[in-house]
């Protein structure tokens, strides 16, 4: 897990995901796939509109009370036995976790799906104790086996392609019949439930995260299509939730409206295949479970961002939609981000998490194309909020010299329109001379990030403010 | 008129933009032909920016002085409307985002709210349904974003481009996908912007069609940059030109010899 962001080289690891030949074929498939299905799904509601509107309200219903939905989770939460830790930091959360592990004796941890464990750096946590910490899903056990980070919030291995993934199941899994066939992805997938059924079975104490967190009934619910988080938080004793505050509903009336809209804005399915509650340990009577349940509460920054311009943001409930829909995303992948969060919810997330000095690049990395909001289950207004980080940039002066130079010459001429027509009047005269043959520059001096890679149409000559003034002479006399 | 001022001509204020100010005056005279066709009285204020750069780079201290500019410049007029999605998205979506003090937020909502982008201020507003032009080509259309999901153009112009004579318009994949542009995003990240616009392109050439139209001339640019870069022959044009009947000046990026 990289808790040492690479996001101020965004440019660097742009380019080396942009010449990545086998990153640019597994991308290939974000696009057509993700976006169809979803489509489709959308299609077939009606009131998916409508659904959004109330999602968006229900979650700024939550955090305008995040206090009160808290306090009433956690009292839910012992009364059906189970411990709740709150953690300030993500230091804390690691330690929490590990000192729970090691309280058990556990030298395995089995572990699902969760971003926030990623965004803390758990499994090094726990493997710097000693421990093992296996990853569960499929696609986090693929980079997990490849020493990655997930490139993609849902789809962690979505970077990889099948030839890839075969490969390292070969390298890894090598007690296996070298001559089997690997070929299909099924093939990969079932190699990889039998690795995983011995795990599974092993493991101490099993870790999860959670979709949403039921302040009403005090359970914590996952969604997945693998059911891997189910034998992960079944089979072990110990059966930690890791959550991030936000993740509060108030009623699970709450959570099966935002899982209408998550499951069809992730992956176009209605519903995910599996749908897990948890509430406490094992009781009396149950055929199984754990028999110690925790939930450790992360809040590693957002607790600031309530009741400021990136409050907005703390509705997101994690589908994916914004990168499945976004075009830098779709030309350079999740890692080129530098950080636990790619696209545009991590051009937003990013700088309030590590702070805007180190990810600044990603909200400026966007052409506001506006496709990210136009798809977002719950509204976030996510051009506006990477517009508001630029913004605090500005008021810091942390936007690149040469940049603030140039807007503030343009800002000069363009606060004086006297000045600006005859200034612009004859550059564009002189430019419009110059590139009257071609029609176009192939290079111009200050325009390098343009004309490397493309020409710069030649305007003209004669400016529309000058010609119309001209013409309208004319029309007079 | 719908809104009562049938006794005269509506007077609509032409926010040329800077691009079509400095590179294209074509789209401007377009965009005047167009609305003095459908009966308006169309005056061009002195103006330089809507104040979208300085907006976008986070300098909102510059972008609300020159929004200042353009209310005041365009105080006098019944509508405000641009050849442009973007700068017209500016207006209508943002400048009462611009300020603090109620007086001005009501005055940039009553601005916003006059202030339309071309294509969509002729069908929506005025209520043209046909336009009087002819254009022997197939053509395919690039729906560029802030028009698209800001303001909701996208059946407008096709609309209008089924009654240009001798057009036949033919869809791209993904004509609804941004081309890489993005104002200053497409020099500060010119590597992952020309990514972008070489899918774009590709699409473009699929189409068949040897022209390319759209509604904002900073898009146009940059996919008429790459096309030339490419080799391609393909033409581009903005969507008012086509309208207007108006092809007679060489397309964007083309020699000025070439079509006169």
């Amino acid at each position: 897990m990289s808790l040492h962001p690479t996001t101020p080289a965004f440019k660097e690891n742009a380019h080396r995901a942009l010449g990545d030949t086998e990153l640019q074929k597994a991308l290939g498939h974000v696009q057509g796939g993700f976006i169809n299905k979803r489509a489709a799904a959308v299609e077939r509601l009606p009131e998916f509109e409508t659904l959004r509107e109330s999602a968006r309200d229900l979650k700024d219903h939550v955090l305008a009370h995040l206090d009160l939905y808290l306090e009433h989770y956690e009292t839910q939460v012992r009364a059906a036995g189970g411990q709740v830790h709150f953690a300030r930091t993500g230091e804390e959360a690691c330690k929490t976790i590990v000192d729970i592990c090691k309280a058990h004796g556990a030298k395995s941890v089995t572990k699902g799906k969760s971003m926030v464990s990623e965004e803390i750096g758990l499994n090094d946590a726990i493997e710097a104790a000693g421990m093992a910490a296996v990853e569960t899903d499929l696609g986090e056990y693929i980079i997990q086996l490849r020493h990655e980070t997930p490139s993609h919030i849902i789809a962690p291995a979505v970077h990889l392609t099948k030839e890839q993934v075969e490969a390292d199941f070969r390298r890894v899994h090598s007690h296996l019949d070298a001559a089997r066939d690997l070929s299909e992805p099924v093939q990969l997938l079932t190699e990889a439930r039998g690795v995983l059924r011995e795990k599974f079975l092993a493991a101490d104490v099993g870790i999860t995260g959670a979709n949403f967190l039921v302040a009403e009934t005090g359970s914590s619910i996952i969604v997945t299509n693998e059911g891997n988080g189910d034998l992960t938080q079944t089979l072990p004793k110990v059966h930690i939730v890791i959550a991030s505050i936000e993740k509060i509903v108030p009623t699970l009336e709450d959570a099966s409206l935002l899982m209408r809209v998550l499951a069809r804005s992730a992956t176009g399915q209605d519903m995910s295949v599996y749908t897990t509650l948890s509430t406490g340990p094992r009781r009396a009577g149950d055929p199984d479970g754990p028999e110690h349940y925790h939930i450790v509460l992360v809040d590693n920054g957002r607790s600031s961002m309530l009741g400021g311009e990136f409050e907005d943001m703390l509705r997101c409930i994690r589908c994916g939609a914004c990168m499945n829909h976004c075009p830098i995303y779709h030309a350079i992948g999740g890692h080129a981000y530098g950080w636990v969060y790619p696209g545009p919810m991590g051009a937003v997330l990013t700088p309030a998490l590590i702070g805007v000095e180190k990810g600044g690049n990603l909200p400026n990395a966007s052409t506001f194309c506006g496709r990210c909001e136009a798809v977002c289950p719950v509204k976030i207004p996510l051009p506006n909020l990477m517009r508001h980080w630029r913004e605090r940039e500005f008021e810091r002066h942390l936007t690149p010299a040469v940049q603030r130079f140039g807007l503030g010459i343009w800002g000069f001429f363009a606060r004086r329109p006297s000045l600006y027509r005859l200034a612009t009047s004859l550059a564009m005269r002189v430019l419009g001379f110059v590139g009257r043959d071609k029609g176009r520059f192939a290079k111009l001096p200050l325009a390098s990030g343009w004309t490397q890679f493309r020409d710069m149409p030649a305007p003209s000559g004669e400016t529309f403010q000058s010609e119309w003034r001209a013409r309208q002479k004319e029309r007079r006399s | 008129m719908a809104d009562g001022l049938s006794a005269r001509p509506p007077r609509v204020g032409l926010l040329a933009t800077c691009l079509v100010d400095l590179f294209r005056p074509s789209i401007g005279f377009a965009a005047a032909k167009l609305l003095e066709d459908a009966g308006c009285e169309v005056i061009v204020p002195p103006q330089t920016c809507c104040g979208q750069p300085a907006f976008n780079s986070g300098d909102r201290t510059t972008a609300r002085d020159l929004a200042l500019q353009v209310m005041d410049a365009f105080s006098g007029c019944d509508y405000i409307v641009a050849p442009s999605g973007s700068c017209g998205g500016m207006i209508a979506k943002h400048y009462p985002d611009l300020f603090d003090e109620p007086l001005l937020i009501s005055r940039a909502r009553t601005f916003a709210a006059k202030t339309h982008e071309l294509v969509s201020f002729l069908t929506d507003v005025l209520g043209v349904t046909t336009v009087d032009a002819q254009f022997d080509r197939k053509v395919t259309y690039h729906d560029a974003c802030a028009g698209l999901r800001e303001l909701g153009v996208k059946s407008q112009p096709r609309r209008l481009l089924e009654t240009v004579r001798g057009l036949e318009l033919v869809e791209m994949a993904e004509s609804d996908v941004c081309c890489g542009f993005g104002g200053t995003f497409a020099a500060k990240y010119g590597e992952i912007s020309d990514a972008i616009v070489s899918k774009k392109t590709a699409h473009i050439s699929a189409s068949g069609a040897p022209v390319l139209l759209a509604g904002d001339l900073g898009c146009l640019m940059n996919m008429a940059g790459k096309l030339s870069r490419q080799g391609s022959s393909i033409e581009v044009r903005h969507v008012a030109e086509v309208l207007a009947g108006l092809t007679d000046t060489p397309p964007i990026g083309a020699p000025r010899e070439a079509g006169r």
